[in-house]
């Protein structure tokens, strides 16, 4: 189903593949070879039928064309098994319904699979990527900084007493568990297997134990399932990989010694929190590093996100060179280091690491499973019925096991417990992937059975991502574990959620105890002491209320660009960079385009007084200018949609939009053309600022000291048209402009020209913005508004009868009139 | 105080079945309510204003005045007191009990209820019932206000944007000469709808006694 158009994709690749790795054996690069491969690249459909049309070159002459294949065999085969990885992505998301029942990973290793089979009928070697170090050294590092670097920090430290019970204490549990059981299961002469010793089942039953969140997670995060789960198996995901890989290398050193001294056990123990310890801290001091370098690098923004990456990559490096976890080094580095610089970095470099960063590990994951499926076929294999099932069975019970009894200890401790379903979903979310699968290809060749070591791995990983994975949705929906509406972003959700944080936090200190708030709030006050101090440039600390309300004013200008200026070729691109930055998974798309929309027309009307506000107080740097210009470009198109779409912010009917209308918007010509690209470049530092600078705005509603009651909470007609005339208004009327407010009536535009004075005033006189804003206000709006303020007043009032709906602005207009008439 | 205690030895368990605290916790909150009065039988204001803890709290105020509300003792009864007596500090508390495993769906969807009326109460200063945008911008500017640099202007422009949030989930056709006075107790329940309390707004009280461990007082 639905795979007739990958299926062609991935089968062409797969032969254009076969080709070019079949031919080019490196041991034998004479030139008959290179002129096959040559054909074989150009003619991909048809490879059975190699023409060697490049005789000619045989000839003493000064060859016209040559080739050096060996050259560049290896990022050549690397490239082109990336791309063969991503064109098969690229097919399953073709047909959408396929990755809602089949998870991913499964897809990518049946490819695998097929792949695999063909390099096995034409007696290929299995690409030589995977050995221990390019493992570690290069597929493991992106995906563990993705998880760090995404890693939900709220939840996480919430939890973080559970998720380190179980990542910790859970492995410990599965290894040796398995270990013993499976050490146990050797006695039995029948099997065959007396020839394991203990060690080397400790070693396995470490490397099984390992446990993948990535194909529960993101079943997790389809169905929603409650926050505590969704952390608790993304951080035991994590951290047990930490916890596998020293184990491993343990165990590893372990099953060479002869004999085992009790002393090795106490030192073992010291060593695994050595390197636990030595890990974090090492990240600790690597992010901090990496914080303080972004709070320099905005003069150098073209290399600004490199600092992210070489950072965590130096972590994990020398973690790797003092041998302790390199996994904790990198995971730590991303959480240390994410806060602070993406305050300090400009929005777009900001896109820029999270984009890069989650390119990176979606690569390597899919190599990695893609691989898996591979070397499945081509490995040589031991089976060994008896072990495997033994194998796949213990794990299991181990989990299941493990997961009950350590929720009971740890249940206590917790104030939303797990309930019955939530342990189920644990447990059963509990499958096996990349690491797993990397650490049985590193085991030495030293021990027994490695063979049958590997085989049993695989089949522990194929058995759970296939079984548990394509059953895990089905059956979550169907026990209905406890679900949550996660991440609303609305202003009054965030504005509620700080709140209760601070209500609770309150009366845990009333009652006197330390709970988890009293820590959260301790450690906020040191960091807006001290490290905000340190690492950030600019210092102003700010509420999360606040960036929210950035963030969802920053969606609602990205937003204006795209329906406005749908025509725009660039525009497309911006907004799915904005979409990858708001990690719009599918539900969330949902809600992008339903209630966000609402708020960024509500929100908007609010952008103008803080932004303007910015560039005043930021004093004289290059950007200044373009602002202006940006600035009323973006109230401009706020305005003319609005004007377009008439009546409601409900409904957007923006097929009603004819093109010439739309170009209207387009009119004033070699200001947009200027203005345009150089506000997407800079518009990160731009929203960055304005909320910041943003406390005395002149146009300041604290001197409307109008009745409240009067306040009619906006609406419709009346508050989209406010906006529309304030933005119109700055830049020189033309024509087109003038058609596009015909919607409204007259007196209520001309009243509306209060708020007006302001932007107008920046845009002419610019010098004079570092001086007092208050002051200049009046004077300016006084200066540029031909008629007399008395003559102003009333007309302001005039209009009140139909203000229909008597939005935010209009009080700043009644709170400028007042102040002028005392 | 142990002669207290076998005292209200009775007066606990009735107290339990009342908020539903386990009777170690009531002890312990008696510790701590005995503590911060100084070993009187009421409390007021100024006991709890001189929490050093509470000291850098934004929202301190509220809180305090949560605690001398008559709405949250689960009757009718409008206004504050001047003081209140161990029951009634325990009745404010137990809003902030978290569920257990054998709380049943009914009761959750009752103790979210009572959350959220408590948060309500807590921003509906005047206790009429709504929420106006006066009210509103101050809440906003009290959580705001350590938040260094940001003033009253982003305070008061978040809390109008925030009121318009709600005035157009909860009146989506509201005309153009309508006017929303301010968030009801319903609309307000239609605006946290999603949101999860219980996960958020609970304090584990403890069974062990911490007296100990007190810091401050």
């Amino acid at each position: 189903m639905g795979g007739g158009i990958n299926g062609v994709i991935c089968m062409t690749f797969v032969l254009f593949l076969c080709c070019t790795t079949g031919i080019c054996n490196p041991n034998k690069p004479t030139p008959t070879d290179s002129t096959n491969l040559e054909t074989a690249i150009l003619l991909p459909d048809d490879p059975e039928d190699p023409q060697a049309y490049p005789e000619e070159e045989k000839g003493d002459n000064l060859p016209v064309f040559t080739m050096d294949y060996t050259r560049i065999q290896i990022p050549f085969e690397f490239t082109l098994w990336i791309l063969l990885a991503s064109f098969s992505k690229i097919g399953f998301h073709v047909y959408q319904k396929i990755t809602i029942w089949i998870p991913e990973s499964c897809l990518l290793i049946g490819i695998g699979l097929i792949v695999g089979g063909i390099m096995y009928s034409v007696k290929e070697e299995p690409p030589a990527v995977l050995t221990s170090n390019v493992f570690f050294l290069y597929m493991l590092p992106p995906i563990v900084l993705d998880s760090g670097y995404f890693m939900p920090t709220r939840p996480f430290f919430e939890n973080v007493g559970t998720v380190v019970w179980y990542a910790v204490v859970g492995t410990l549990w599965n290894s040796i568990g398995i270990g013993l059981s499976l050490f146990a299961i050797c006695q039995f002469e029948v099997f065959d297997l007396q020839n394991i010793n203990l060690q080397e089942n400790l070693l396995f039953a470490t490397i099984i134990s390992a446990v993948d969140p990535v194909a529960a997670l993101n079943i997790f995060d389809d169905v929603g399932v409650n926050e505590q789960i969704h952390i608790v198996i993304f951080g035991e995901g994590l951290f047990n990989d930490a916890v596998t890989v020293v184990l491993y290398s343990m165990f590893a050193f372990v099953a060479d010694m002869p004999a085992i001294d009790s002393v090795d056990v106490f030192l073992g123990v010291a060593r695994f929190f050595v390197v636990g310890v030595g890990g974090v801290l090492l990240g600790l001091l690597f992010g901090f590093v990496a914080a303080f370098t972004s709070r320099f690098t905005n003069k150098v923004w073209e290399i600004e996100p490199l600092f992210v990456f070489m950072y965590s990559y130096l972590a994990y490096l020398v973690a790797e060179l003092f041998a302790i976890s390199s996994i904790m080094a990198i995971i730590t580095c991303a959480i240390t280091m994410k806060y602070y610089v993406e305050e300090n970095v400009s929005q777009r470099s900001c896109t820029t690491i999270r984009h890069v960063v989650k390119m990176l590990a979606t690569v390597s994951e899919t190599l990695i499973f893609f691989f898996l499926g591979v070397v499945t076929i081509t490995t040589e294999h031991e089976w060994n019925w008896a072990y495997i099932l033994f194998t796949l069975l213990f794990a299991f019970l181990w989990r299941g096991v493990g997961i009950l009894v350590l929720t009971q200890i740890v249940n206590p401790f917790r104030t939303i417990q797990f309930t019955v379903k939530d342990q189920f979903g644990l447990a059963y979310g509990g499958l096996r992937g990349a690491i797993c699968f990397a650490l049985a290809f590193t085991l030495e060749d030293n021990i027994n059975r490695k063979n049958l070591f590997v085989t049993a791995s695989i089949a522990l990983i194929l058995f759970t991502v296939f079984v548990q994975g394509i059953s895990i949705r089905p059956i979550v929906e169907y026990i209905k574990i406890r679900r949550t509406n996660k991440d609303l972003n609305t202003i009054n959700v965030e504005i509620h959620t700080r709140t209760m944080e601070h209500l609770i936090c309150g009366v845990e200190d009333l009652c006197g105890q330390w709970g988890h708030y009293y820590w959260k709030d301790k450690f906020k006050k040191f960091n807006d002491r001290i490290l905000r101090r340190i690492l950030l440039r600019d210092t102003r600390s700010e509420s999360s209320i606040v960036s929210l309300y950035k963030k969802l004013e920053l969606q609602n200008a990205i937003e204006l660009l795209d329906t406005t200026m749908g025509d725009i070729s660039a525009a497309p691109s911006v907004v799915s960079l904005q979409d990858e930055l708001m990690e719009a998974s599918r539900p969330k798309k949902k809600f992008l385009t339903g209630d966000i929309r609402k708020m960024h027309d509500i929100l908007s009307k609010n952008m103008y007084k803080i932004r303007q506000r910015t560039t005043a107080f930021r004093g004289k740097n290059t950007l200044q200018d373009n602002n202006h210009a940006r600035e009323i470009l973006m109230r401009r198109h706020a305005s003319i949609r609005r004007s377009l779409h008439g009546q409601s912010f409900r409904e957007q009917p923006v097929q009603n939009v004819s093109k010439s209308l739309k170009y209207y918007s387009l009119q004033p010509g070699g200001n947009l053309d200027s203005a345009f690209p150089l506000r997407r470049r800079s518009r990160g530092e731009l929203l960055k600022d304005h909320l910041q600078t943003f406390g005395a705005s002149p146009r300041s509603s604290s001197r409307s000291l109008i009745p409240m009651t009067t306040l009619k909470t906006i609406k419709e007609q009346g508050s989209s048209g406010a906006p529309s005339s304030l933005s119109v208004h700055p830049l020189e009327p033309s024509s087109g402009e003038h058609h596009l407010d015909e919607g409204f009536s007259g007196p209520s535009l001309r009243g509306r020209k209060a708020p007006v004075a302001t932007p107008r005033r920046h845009s002419s006189n610019r010098d004079d913005e570092d001086e007092d804003n208050g002051f200049s206000e009046n004077q300016a709006a006084g200066a540029e508004q031909p008629p007399p303020p008395q003559g102003w007043v009333p007309e302001v009032r005039d209009p009140g009868a139909n203000e229909a709906g008597n939005p935010l602005l209009r009080q700043s207009a009644h709170g400028s009139q007042r102040s002028w008439r005392t | 105080m142990g002669a207290t205690q076998t005292r209200s030895g009775q007066e606990y368990q009735e107290l339990a079945e009342r908020t539903g605290f386990s009777a170690e916790q009531i002890r312990n909150l008696h510790k701590r309510f005995q503590q911060l009065s100084g070993n009187e039988d009421t409390i007021s204001r100024e006991h709890l204003k001189s929490i050093p803890a509470l000291a850098n709290n934004p929202i301190r105020k509220q809180i305090i005045e949560a605690f001398f509300d008559k709405r949250n003792q689960h009757g009718n009864e409008l206004g504050s007191y001047e003081e209140i007596g161990f029951e009634e500090f325990l009745m404010v508390m137990s809003h902030f009990r978290p569920p257990t495993l054998r709380t049943t769906e009914e009761e959750k969807e009752a103790m979210r209820k009572e959350k959220v009326r408590f948060l309500f109460n807590m921003h509906d200063t005047d206790g009429d019932g709504k929420i106006t945008l006066v009210e509103y911008r101050k809440v906003v500017e009290e959580l705001l206000s350590k938040s260094g640099t940001i003033g009253q202007e982003a305070a008061k422009a978040i809390a109008d944007a925030a009121m318009l949030e709600v005035a157009s989930t909860n009146v989506p056709n509201m005309g153009p000469d309508d006017f929303y006075e301010g968030i009801t107790l319903e609309h307000f329940e239609e605006i946290l709808k999603g949101l999860e309390m219980e996960t958020r707004m609970h304090v584990r009280f403890l069974d062990v006694s911490t007296t100990n461990v007190y810091c401050g007082k």
